[in-house]
């Protein structure tokens, strides 16, 4: 921990404190709304380091990460809606089934050797499958989906996820942080320059000792188990879990966005990432609204537009760029 | 005593190709150990068989006491044995430095410690002013260079270097002559090497091999295999330049 306030130059923490505080603090200046779109922020912050980490340090494009989140929020959902299990204990089956998902497709990918394009297929085949298998589970309420029930006698059981939006604005915080300090600990650790390594050159990984099965199945276990989290906190914030919806490669998209645009590979890539994003997604929202424009798929095209001008202006995310501009790297590291 | 690599008639057959025919040698400890021949010999797929990169298709390879052939790749570095790459393979984004921590940490889970070491490391290759760089900024010769160092820091009893002075100007050679002879010496580690550069052969190796069309044609001192007349006529020619 002390390693990594080290690694920051004085400018970059005082950044990084002034985001913490203004964070925390939020609560207090901004209404509902306001507070609704930082607590999607702060969501995306954390599913997208936990792909980050398979992706941008393993190396691995997993496409179909809504699988993760919506294995993990039905999990807990279930758990809850049929036995009373609350969330709290609920996330740790949430944790270890979307990790047996993450195995399955891990061990097929990388020990027949399916790569690149083809394991991004595969991650999109087991999401697609899971998708439709849950449309006939009638436990978890099929295609008809899944409700957490809303009981006014259990309002303010925050250990149970039954809150307003104050808790969920702050488990989501606490969330992002925890996803940045993961991320920020494992790249500077041996694992995280494993996955660099394998990242970079395979064989040359494998020439220096480095067992690539484990590292790789390492990263997917990693990512899938902390995508499952944002899973069961998706589920008890929305109260509802639809297989077509949560499932859908368009989350899973959604899902890569924030670090792909934020730089893929770095610690705070997928955060400047969300909070470009987000609020863009939102703007063009009110902007199609105010406007009149009343066709279907005109905000996709908006985002889509705006996602291609960022890319191809900084290709290696907005984050490096920002990094570079406020001078806040260490050159001596 | 168990030798500490010998390989027994070893062979690899690429389709109807026989890179490699039979080839028997052994490498003792602490010596250098050349292994030579013209173009497309099987030099460095007698290599990739060592390193566990390919199983041979006939033969055994031993290193301590232990069988290694058909050992993956990983499992044979981990064994004590580094390679280089002839074709060089550094990790292109990664800083030289932290190319070579990855190396470091094979047997190291500080992280302070294997930053050392990877430092010291660097500085024994001539890199360490340039640990910054990203690999992808390197001229040739000091990618040679971070290839070595890379191989190095896994803290290998046995390297084994594949043309390491390919591209290297003269005074450039006798340097990494000098750096290889201090790896050998102070380090202990013993070499085994393919290189074309005879002088650099002259210079290090205790014993030389030559491979010709996949087939062991010499073995000797390199004073003996020089005058050797197979040698001449199917490898060195009239035109070596020593
Ligand atoms: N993967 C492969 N598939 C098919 N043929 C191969 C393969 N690797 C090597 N060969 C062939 O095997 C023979 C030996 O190649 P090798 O690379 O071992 O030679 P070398 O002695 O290292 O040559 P050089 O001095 O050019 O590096 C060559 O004819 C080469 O074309
Ligand atoms: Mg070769």
């Amino acid at each position: 921990m002390t390693a990594l306030w080290g690694a920051m130059n004085t400018r970059a923490r005082i950044l990084l404190g002034v985001l913490v505080v203004m964070l925390l603090a939020a609560p207090l200046a901004l209404d509902r709304y306001f507070l609704s779109v930082l607590t999607l922020i702060l969501y995306f912050v954390y599913v997208g380091q936990a792909w980050n980490l398979m992706m941008g340090y393993a190396g691995q494009l997993s496409l179909g990460h809504a699988l993760y989140v919506g294995v993990g929020g039905y999990v807990a959902a279930a758990l809850w809606v049929h036995y009373g299990i609350g969330p709290w204990l609920g996330v740790v089956p949430a944790i270890a089934i979307a990790a047996a998902f993450g195995a399955a497709i891990g061990w097929l990918g990388f020990r027949f050797g399916i790569e690149g394009v083809y394991f991004a297929l595969l991650t999109i085949a087991f999401a697609e499958f899971t998708r439709i298998g849950f449309d006939h589970i009638p436990f978890v309420g099929g295609a008809g989906g899944l409700f957490i029930p809303y009981e006014q006698d259990r309002i303010g059981e925050w250990w149970n996820l039954r809150g307003g939006q104050h808790l969920f604005y702050y488990l989501a915080f606490l969330l992002a942080a925890v996803g940045v300090l993961i991320t920020a600990l494992l790249s500077r650790a041996r694992l995280g320059f494993q996955w660099l390594a394998i990242r970079e050159d395979e064989t040359a990984a494998r020439a220096l000792g480095i067992d690539v099965f484990r590292a790789k199945m390492k990263a997917v276990l990693i990512s899938s188990g902390m995508t499952a989290v944002g899973g069961v906190f998706y589920a008890f914030y929305n109260n509802s879990l639809f297989p077509t919806q949560i499932f859908n490669i368009s989350r899973s998209i959604e899902l890569i966005l924030a670090p792909i645009v934020g730089g893929i590979g770095t610690v705070f890539g997928p955060v400047v990432g969300a909070f470009v994003l987000t609020p863009l997604g939102e703007v063009l929202i009110a902007l199609t609204e105010w406007l009149g424009i009343d066709l279907p798929g005109v905000k996709a095209v908006f985002y889509g537009l705006t996602l291609m001008i960022i890319i191809t202006l900084v290709p290696t995310g907005v984050w490096p760029w920002i990094a570079r501009r406020l001078d806040l790297v260490k050159n001596e590291p | 005593m168990t030798e500490f690599l010998s390989v027994n008639g070893v062979s690899r057959r690429f389709r109807g190709l026989v890179a490699v025919d039979k080839v028997s040698f052994s490498v003792n400890q602490g010596e250098i150990f050349a292994v030579i021949g013209p173009n497309g010999a099987g030099k460095t797929t007698l290599f990739n068989m060592i390193a566990g990169v390919a199983p041979p298709d006939e033969g055994t390879i031993s290193f301590r006491g232990a069988r290694t052939d058909g050992m993956s790749a990983d499992a044979v570095c981990r064994l004590g044995i580094g390679r280089t790459f002839q074709i060089v393979r550094p990790f292109p984004t990664l800083s030289v430095e932290d190319n070579v921590l990855v190396g470091a940490l094979l047997h190291r889970t500080d992280m302070s410690a294997a930053r050392r070491h990877a430092r010291d490391v660097l500085a024994k290759l001539d890199l360490f002013d340039k640990r910054t760089v990203a690999a992808a900024a390197l001229t040739l010769p000091d990618r040679k260079r971070l290839e070595v160092a890379r191989a190095l820091a896994t803290d290998p009893k046995l390297l084994l270097l594949d043309e390491v002075m390919a591209g290297l100007v003269p005074t450039e050679i006798d340097r990494m002559v000098e750096i290889l002879r201090s790896i050998n010496r102070e380090m202990s580690v013993t070499i085994l090497l393919i290189e074309h550069v005879m002088r650099a052969v002259m210079a290090l190796a205790g014993r030389v091999l030559v491979l010709h069309h996949g087939t062991k044609i010499a073995q000797g001192t390199p004073e003996e295999v020089v005058r050797d007349p197979t040698v001449i006529k199917s490898y060195l020619g009239a035109e070596v330049a020593f």
